[in-house]
Formats: C-alpha cells, sequence, structure tokens
C-alpha cells in the first residue's frame, strides 16, 4: 500500500503545492487536506506548510491553529501521528503547544530569503532518519517572524534531550536562541523546521540542490517499514 | 445634503459643481455637458473626472501609442493585443502566456510600503482578470540618489513594501532592477510586473453582454482609501507645498488578495463567469464603464447593495474608491448560487450589485434613486485626446555635444584597477542582493532562473519542462541623451536578456515615465520614444502587447530621465538547457560576442568615474541583436554554451565580474587585438554578450559564428581566484566580492 502524506491548505497558505511535490518526488501519495474539514482522509502523515496563513494576522500561526483540520491533528500528534510543520507550520505547531517555544520577528527586522547551511543535529526522529547526525545540508531559508525563543529552561530541556533537531550552521540571520532552526516533540513524531525542505528536492529549481529530499525520504521509510 | 440625481440634475442645470477641483479642465467638464444633454450629477462627474484622468484615458499619450497597434510584426503568437487588462501571447503546448508592467510611482512616493504594495496587488489582478494564474512578479525600481536622506525613507519602505505584499501572495520575484539617479529624487519610479499562465481556451476578457446576466462585485469591501487617487495622485504634478495627500494612497491585504486569486482561479476553472475585470485606478467607475462599453453597453447596478467598510461614504466616493482587492464578475444566472459557493468557501464576500441590461447606457441608482445615466463608452473609452505640443529641447543639441569620449581615461594598469573596483562597488552597479533577498524568490517551486540572472525562468508545465522568461530594462541616461535611441537600446538590453537565458524572446510589454505632458521637451522625449520602441518591435519581430503610461513625473519644472522600461517575455521549450550567467567550470574558455567601438555617452563610467552626462548613446543595430539572439539560444540548446552574460551598463568588467563572483571562480583576460584595456572593460557598445564554453566545443561554437557573421573573439580563460587583465592588473575575488556586495547593506541596513 501506498504511503499517503497530507498536506493542509489554511487560507493564506502558500507552500502547499511545493509539499505535495515533493511527497511525489519522495514517493509517497500526496493528499491535500482543507482546513475546513476535520477528516484527515487516512493519511499516515500530515505536513503543514509554508505561507502566511490568515495574513499572520495577529500572530503567525496563532489562527490557524483554531481551525477544524487542526483539533483533529493536535488528538492524532499526540498518538503518535508523524507531523511536520515548514515555517508558518513549525509556527502553527509551537501555538499549538505540540512544540514549546515561539518565533519573534527576524533580527534585522526584514523578510529574508537565501540558501541556508544547517546542521542535522537529530537523526532518530520520523522525520530525518535519512540523514546522520552532524550531517551539514543547505535548503532555502525564508521568512521574517524566524527567530525561535523560548526561556531557558525550556532550552535547556530541549538540549538535554536531544530535541535540537535543526541548527543554522554557517550564519543565523533570524536571531535563534542558541541557533536552533528546528526541534521536535519528546516522541520525535512531531518536527518543526524554519527554513524549506520542499524547496530543494529538484535540482532543477530552487537553490539546485536536492539536500531537503532526505526529509520526506526518512517519514516514507519509517512508515513503510514501521 | 440631499441626493443629487439624474432628475435633480436636469432641473438645477446652474448649479455650480467642482469640476476644477477633481482635475477636469473647463472644456473636459463642457464636453461632459454636451455629452449628456445636461449638467452631470455628482456622482456622473465623480466617474468622468477619474476616467478622463490622465492615468486613466492617456489623453495625452494615445496619439503616440497607436504606433504600437499600427507597427506590428508579423507574429503569430500574439492571441489577445493592446486595449484588454493584459496582452496574452501564444507560447506552444496549448499554453498562453499574459504580462504586463505598470507604474505606481506616485504613491510609493508619498507612502512607500502601501505605494508598492498595492503596485503589486494590482497588477497581480490585472493578469488573474486574463482568466491566468498568476506565476511571478518583477520589480523594475528607479530611486533617487543612494546617498540622499530622502532615498532612506523611500527605498525600504518600497522594498518592505513589495516583500510584505508579494511574499504573502506566494508569487516568486524573480527580477527587475534597481537603479538609482538623483533625477528620480522626488519621483521614485515603482513598477511591477507580473506573468500568468493559462491554456488557450481558458482566455477571459473583460466585457458584458448579455441581458440578464448578474453583475456581481467581490473580494474586500469598499472603504475611504484611495478616493481621488487617480485623478489627484497620478495626474497631477508635486508641488513641494500643498495639503498632505497620503489618504489618497491605498491601503492593501495581501492575504485577502491571496484569498481572491485562489478564489477567482476556481471560479475560472468551472467556467461561471462571462466577463470579468479587476478593481484598480479608478474602482468601480472603470470597471462598471469598462466592462459596459466592451459588452452591449447597457448596464443597470444597485450602488447601495456595495458591502462598506465605512458606512458613511457617500455614491460618489463608492464610486471612486480605490480599495484593493475587489473584481467584478458578470455571471449568467444558472451561474451564481456556485459562483457564491465558490467565494463562501475562500472566504470572501461576493455581492450580486446589479444586470446586464437590454438598453445602451449604464445606469446606477442609489436607494431606489437614479443618480448616472450614461453612455459607458463616452466614460471608459471615449475620454479627450490631446495633440500635445512638443518641439526639440533647446539644450538636447549641447547635451549631445559634450561627449563622453573627452573624458580624462585612466593612464596606467594601476589605474585601471582603481577605477574598477570603484564601478563595480558603486550602488548603480553593485549587488542588489541586499533587497532581492527580501523577496520569495522559491515559491511554487518551479523558480528556474532569478535574480541576479539576467533574466528570470519559471517553469510553466513540469512535465515538458517549457518555461518563460521575463527581463526588464530601461536606461533613463541613454534616453536623455537621445529618447529614440535609448528607447531601443531598453528594448535590446531586454531582448538579449532574454536570449543570453536560451529562451526566445516573443513579446513586450512597456512601462514609460516621463515628466510633464505639458512641457513641450517631454513630450518630444515621449514622442521619441515610443516611435522608437515601435520601430524596433517592428524590426526585432516582438509586438508590443500592452503596458502603462506615467506621465507628471516630475517636481516643479524638473522631469526625471525619460524611462522606457521595457519587459520582454521569452519561451524556452525545456528549461534544463537554460543558460546561467556564473562561470562555474574551469578550464573553460570565455568569448566575447558583438563588436565593441569606444561608446561612453552615459556609461556607468562616465557617471562613476566623472559624474558625467552627456556625448550619445551606444549604437542600435537591432539586425545584430537578432543574429546575437539566435545565436545564444541555439547555443543554449544544443550544449555549446555553459554560461552567458549579456553587456550593458558598465560593459565588459561588469559582466566578468558578476559571473565570476555567481560562480565562484576567477578569470584571466587579454585584451583582443584592436582594442585598448580601457575601451575592452568599459565600453557599453550595444548587442554584445560574453559566453563561457567548455573546451570540446569551441571549434563547433566558432564554426557557427564564422558561418552566421557574428564577431567573436576568444578573450580568455575561467581560472583561478582572481580577476587578471594579462598585463594591466589583476583583483582577488575576495576583494571584488566585498567592494560588490557590501555596497547596498552599507547604505540601507
Amino acid at each position: 500500500m501506498t504511503t499517503r502524506i497530507g498536506v493542509v491548505t489554511f487560507p493564506g497558505t502558500l507552500d502547499d503545492q511545493d509539499s505535495l511535490r515533493a511527497v511525489r518526488i519522495a514517493g509517497a501519495e500526496p493528499v491535500s487536506l482543507w482546513h475546513r474539514d476535520k477528516d484527515l482522509h487516512q493519511v499516515d502523515a500530515v505536513i503543514l506548510a509554508g505561507g502566511f496563513s490568515y495574513g499572520d494576522y495577529l500572530r503567525a500561526g496563532a489562527i490557524s491553529r483554531f481551525s477544524p483540520v487542526m483539533a483533529t491533528i493536535i488528538e492524532q500528534a499526540k498518538a503518535g501521528l508523524p507531523v511536520l510543520g515548514i515555517c508558518n507550520g513549525f509556527q502553527i505547531l509551537t501555538e499549538a503547544h505540540l512544540l514549546p517555544g515561539a518565533m519573534l520577528r527576524n533580527n534585522n527586522l526584514h523578510f529574508i530569503c537565501r540558501d541556508q547551511k544547517l546542521r542535522v543535529e537529530n537523526a532518530d526522529t520520523a522525520w530525518t532518519s535519512a540523514y546522520t547526525a552532524g550531517q551539514e545540508i543547505s535548503v532555502p531559508l525564508k521568512n521574517v517572524d524566524g527567530r525561535y525563543t523560548a526561556d531557558e529552561r525550556t532550552l535547556d530541556e530541549l538540549e538535554a534531550e536531544g530535541r535540537v533537531a535543526f541548527r543554522y550552521a554557517d550564519v543565523n540571520l533570524n536571531g535563534s536562541l542558541r541557533d536552533i532552526a528546528g526541534i521536535t516533540n519528546a516522541a520525535g513524531n512531531v518536527v518543526g523546521l524554519m527554513p524549506h525542505p520542499e524547496h530543494a528536492v529538484d535540482p532543477l529549481v530552487g537553490t539546485g540542490r536536492t539536500d531537503g529530499l532526505g526529509i520526506f525520504t526518512s517519514i516514507i521509510k519509517k512508515l513503510v517499514t514501521a | 445634503m440631499s441626493l443629487d440625481t439624474v432628475k435633480h440634475a436636469a432641473e438645477t442645470p446652474d448649479a455650480g459643481q467642482p469640476w476644477k477641483e477633481l482635475g477636469l479642465k473647463e472644456d473636459e467638464y463642457a464636453r461632459i455637458r454636451e455629452i449628456l444633454g445636461r449638467r452631470p450629477t455628482g456622482a456622473e462627474l465623480a466617474m468622468y473626472s477619474v476616467m478622463w484622468s490622465e492615468h486613466c484615458s492617456y489623453k495625452s499619450s494615445k496619439v503616440h501609442l497607436k504606433q504600437f497597434g499600427e507597427k506590428v510584426p508579423a507574429n503569430d503568437a500574439m492571441l489577445v493585443g493592446i486595449g484588454e487588462n493584459a496582452g496574452v501571447v501564444d507560447v506552444g503546448q496549448g499554453y498562453a502566456v499574459t504580462f504586463k508592467v505598470e507604474s505606481h510611482n506616485h504613491p510609493s512616493y508619498i507612502e512607500p510600503y502601501q505605494g508598492a504594495a498595492t503596485g503589486v496587488g494590482g497588477i497581480v489582478r490585472d493578469i488573474l482578470a486574463m482568466g491566468a494564474r498568476p506565476v511571478a512578479v518583477v520589480d523594475p525600481l528607479r530611486f533617487g540618489a543612494a546617498d540622499h536622506p530622502d532615498t532612506r525613507r523611500v527605498l525600504p519602505g518600497v522594498v518592505a513594501g513589495i516583500g510584505g505584499y508579494g511574499n504573502c501572495l506566494g508569487l516568486p520575484n524573480i527580477g527587475g532592477e534597481v537603479v538609482f539617479d538623483a533625477c528620480y529624487q522626488g519621483n521614485p519610479l515603482v513598477n511591477a510586473g507580473c506573468i500568468g499562465v493559462m491554456k488557450h481556451e481558458d482566455i477571459h476578457l473583460a466585457q458584458a453582454s448579455g441581458p440578464g446576466n448578474k453583475v456581481i462585485l467581490y473580494g474586500a469591501r469598499t472603504g475611504g482609501d484611495g478616493i481621488g487617487g487617480v485623478s489627484v495622485l497620478a495626474s497631477e504634478t508635486f508641488e513641494s507645498t500643498g495639503p498632505a495627500k497620503r489618504p489618497a494612497v491605498q491601503v492593501g491585504d495581501p492575504f485577502q488578495e491571496k484569498l481572491l486569486i485562489e478564489c477567482t482561479l476556481e471560479i475560472f476553472k468551472e467556467k461561471l463567469v462571462a466577463g470579468i475585470q479587476d478593481l484598480g485606478g479608478a474602482g468601480l467607475s472603470c470597471a462598471t464603464s469598462e466592462l459596459a462599453s466592451a459588452g452591449s453597453g447597457g448596464m443597470r447596478v444597485e450602488l447601495d447593495t456595495v458591502p462598506l467598510r465605512d458606512s458613511s461614504l457617500s455614491p460618489e466616493e463608492i464610486l471612486m474608491s480605490e480599495s484593493q482587492e475587489r473584481m467584478c464578475a458578470i455571471v449568467e444566472p444558472q451561474h451564481v448560487d456556485r459562483f457564491m459557493e465558490i467565494c463562501e468557501k475562500w472566504d470572501v464576500i461576493a455581492t450580486v450589485i446589479g444586470e446586464v441590461t437590454e438598453g445602451t447606457q449604464l445606469e446606477i441608482f442609489w436607494h431606489g434613486e437614479q443618480i448616472v445615466d450614461v453612455p459607458p463608452r463616452s466614460v471608459a473609452h471615449e475620454g479627450p485626446t490631446y495633440q500635445r505640443p512638443y518641439a526639440r529641447p533647446s539644450w538636447q543639441d549641447a547635451l549631445q555635444a559634450d561627449d563622453a569620449g573627452e573624458l580624462a581615461r585612466p593612464a596606467s594598469g594601476a589605474e585601471l584597477r582603481e577605477q574598477v573596483l570603484k564601478l563595480v562597488s558603486s550602488p548603480n552597479q553593485a549587488s542588489k542582493s541586499w533587497i532581492t533577498d527580501q523577496y520569495d524568490r522559491f515559491v511554487q517551486g518551479n523558480t528556474v532562473l532569478a535574480m541576479p540572472e539576467d533574466a528570470g525562468m519559471v517553469r510553466i508545465d513540469e512535465e515538458s519542462n517549457l518555461g518563460v522568461a521575463m527581463a526588464t530594462d530601461g536606461n533613463g541616461r541613454y534616453a536623455k541623451l537621445d529618447p529614440y535611441t535609448g528607447a531601443q537600446l531598453a528594448l535590446a538590453e531586454s531582448y538579449r536578456n532574454v536570449a543570453a537565458t536560451g529562451a526566445k524572446p516573443l513579446a513586450i510589454s512597456d512601462c514609460l515615465n516621463f515628466g510633464s505632458p505639458e512641457d513641450p521637451d517631454v513630450m518630444w522625449q515621449f514622442a521619441e520614444a515610443t516611435r522608437g520602441l515601435a520601430d524596433g518591435c517592428l524590426e526585432l519581430g516582438t509586438p508590443v502587447t500592452g503596458g502603462n503610461v506615467s506621465l507628471y513625473n516630475q517636481t516643479g519644472e524638473t522631469a526625471i530621465h525619460p524611462t522606457p522600461v521595457v519587459a520582454v517575455l521569452g519561451v524556452i521549450d525545456d528549461v534544463t538547457r537554460r543558460t546561467p550567467v556564473a562561470f562555474a567550470e574551469e578550464g573553460q574558455l570565455l568569448y566575447l560576442l558583438g563588436d565593441t567601438r569606444e561608446e561612453f555617452g552615459g556609461s556607468a563610467w562616465s557617471e562613476v568615474i566623472h559624474q558625467h552626462l552627456g556625448g550619445m548613446p551606444p549604437k542600435v543595430d537591432l539586425g545584430r541583436e537578432k543574429l546575437l539572439g539566435e545565436i545564444l539560444i541555439s547555443a543554449s540548446r544544443d550544449g555549446m554554451i555553459d554560461a552567458a552574460h549579456d553587456l550593458s551598463d558598465g560593459g565588459l568588467i561588469q559582466a566578468v565580474t558578476e559571473s565570476c563572483l555567481r560562480g565562484g571562480k576567477g578569470a584571466r583576460l587579454v585584451v583582443p587585438d584592436g582594442l585598448d584595456a580601457f575601451t575592452f572593460l568599459f565600453s557599453e557598445s550595444a548587442g554584445r554578450a560574453v559566453v563561457s564554453i567548455p573546451r570540446s566545443e569551441e571549434l563547433r561554437f566558432n564554426d557557427m559564428c564564422g558561418a552566421r557573421g557574428l564577431p567573436a573573439v576568444r578573450i580568455g580563460v575561467v581560472d583561478g581566484e582572481e580577476i587578471e587583465i594579462q598585463g594591466e592588473f589583476s583583483i582577488p575575488l575576495s576583494e571584488l566580492r566585498t567592494a560588490h556586495e557590501g555596497t547596498l547593506e552599507g547604505l540601507f541596513a
């Protein structure tokens, strides 16, 4: 049976088509999920794609987190459903308290679009097993509210439990605390990542690299062997 | 105040009216009275005033613009020409592409963020209204002197506005330009372009026909923003004193626009509309009159049904409001329910505000009382036409006689080296990444090339790898020296940029930015530039599909440089064959294509080193441009070249610097026989490019150029960590990178 991976479209989601394409390139069946629909249509994993859901009004992710589809996702994520939040998706996951911390406006106050070097810190999550710990990859970063922040205790806890999944490797223009680019929950099924692996799956477009593909092959491998 | 109904207007012929305050001239007001056979109502006056403004009616420019429709090259790619929201060209495989460049200059000076943001929003809706999915945007920008304090106010606001709006729409920003010149100090140029893709059968036109069809307004509610924006802002010169005009600038909501895009595309997919028009300048006045005028003529609108953000708005204000993110659709009655369902799905407000009627009049009612009864053509398509007087400026000869060839030239290798560093670090020649890195160029996952490549390129079919490319160019310094040649140089450069990526140029859109049409000097520049562009397009075989004119770009008596910006659209059958600018392969051979002459008039060198503008711009040879384009396209398709960069402002050394830095590889160059090092490095002769060739392809490439008669000379090799001009000087890449990439950040961060 093919692996089905859902990608949620909220009003204002922008990178949903890219995520669906990345799922397809990685070899799974992409499934579009609609924010008003509580039904996840038997998907095996869910991606919350990037963009500006609800225009980022109020706070990035703050409104989407209350949409009908999120009620189901929050419930099932707690029961082990693999969930990946990319950029705005990561922001939604923190707003939904599936991941700790919050995003602030970038240090330089500007939108930043660049090819970003990352270090994979935890290669044991549902979404990172295709990498090796310490591996460096390059994927596009593009955001304006990308400065990861949390209180010291939470940060220490994340570090101690190996829950920092990705760190900025060359520069950290967002100004994220401890260079954090992505984190995982304790169970390893929920991962949030600020940069965009779905834009690094095809050598023809984006930055010309395929370093992001591992995210998608990781989850497929896990679901197939599970 | 009581309602000024049609009946009331007929009964009170002598009531005073504020036609002057609304920007109408006395004879224009008299003509309105003649058309209607009575005085206009307040609402009618509002409509005529905005629709007959320079911005909407092209009253000063249209006698010149008609050349674009007369000098049409034989080109079977055109599907829809000038006059619609945007032109449409056939790109093969059943696909059609629509594209256009527009200006949002005046609003962006007053309120940089919102002015630039709504400029993006407006052009995207234009493209959407043709039935196309917008796939990319570009932004040609002109600012005052880079070190002027006001540029620090305008530029960051404009860049943040373009980014804030465009990034939130999910459209990759793939190109454009950034130019600094003191002439734009009080009149920055914020042009915005958009490309949209559709299948041939999905083309939609702005027309209302079929009596009984419903007129549906959908999108944002109508508010008090942008009222009179068109007549007040776009059609009058800024005075240094006078009331603040900020309330006339519209405020954008990109989130609403994103919903509008997705909602409209779904509506198109189900073929639910008979006609569609976006609401931009002149708002409902424009949309209703243009739709009715292009259709059978009759339309009845109940204006009080328009959803409002501010319930105190008068009918005149509702008609003139330029609130953003609104569209107007003509829908057959049986499709209305489904139309409404789709709008509901996307949380977009939609309201039936009227219907197409049997008659020939546009009739607008306010709570049952008629306030507008006009022939729509007289509002939308039969505005005034002016034969503005024009004459070659008295200073033109002296300017052209002030030959840049007489300027002091560098006398030694050391001096050349110093001037190269000065050039590549000057604001106009420096890297623009500080700006373009604030735009999302990756979204939608189809961006094959983006800034700083010669042209932006997006894939439009994932199966076949069909793609389109677009470049925008315009050099106001050249156009000031000679507007006819300057316009052709803008066309030639944009054409060359598209060809350099391997795409075949198909058609153009233009944004013509000039000073006041009431100044005969400016009108001469405009007449010359349009003539040059029309002649050029005829020769190159690239029709003008549409565009925009922005006049009154001047402060007091001082006009901007005439600045025709040309956007060339090209098609490439297989985007995997695209040619980037980066010199990435060590050992590859560098060839200079075309003829290099001593041409320094209007050059970057004359500006940076001597702060000079005079003489003649480079000569144009469009036959040569065409040949160069064919060679670049063939070489790309057949895999003979791995990189290509067009030569334009800054000359060869600018292009080589950019290509080396992009690829992270150095170059060793030799000055070819017959040229001196200075001319070799800094001349801006047109019709040239530099290419990087694998050694195995050298023979084949040379044979092709020889057979076709294109001069091609080997000038060096990709090698090492520096750019070396043999016998003259060398500069390490790290030093060039610091010089080239640090400038804008230093000025604006």
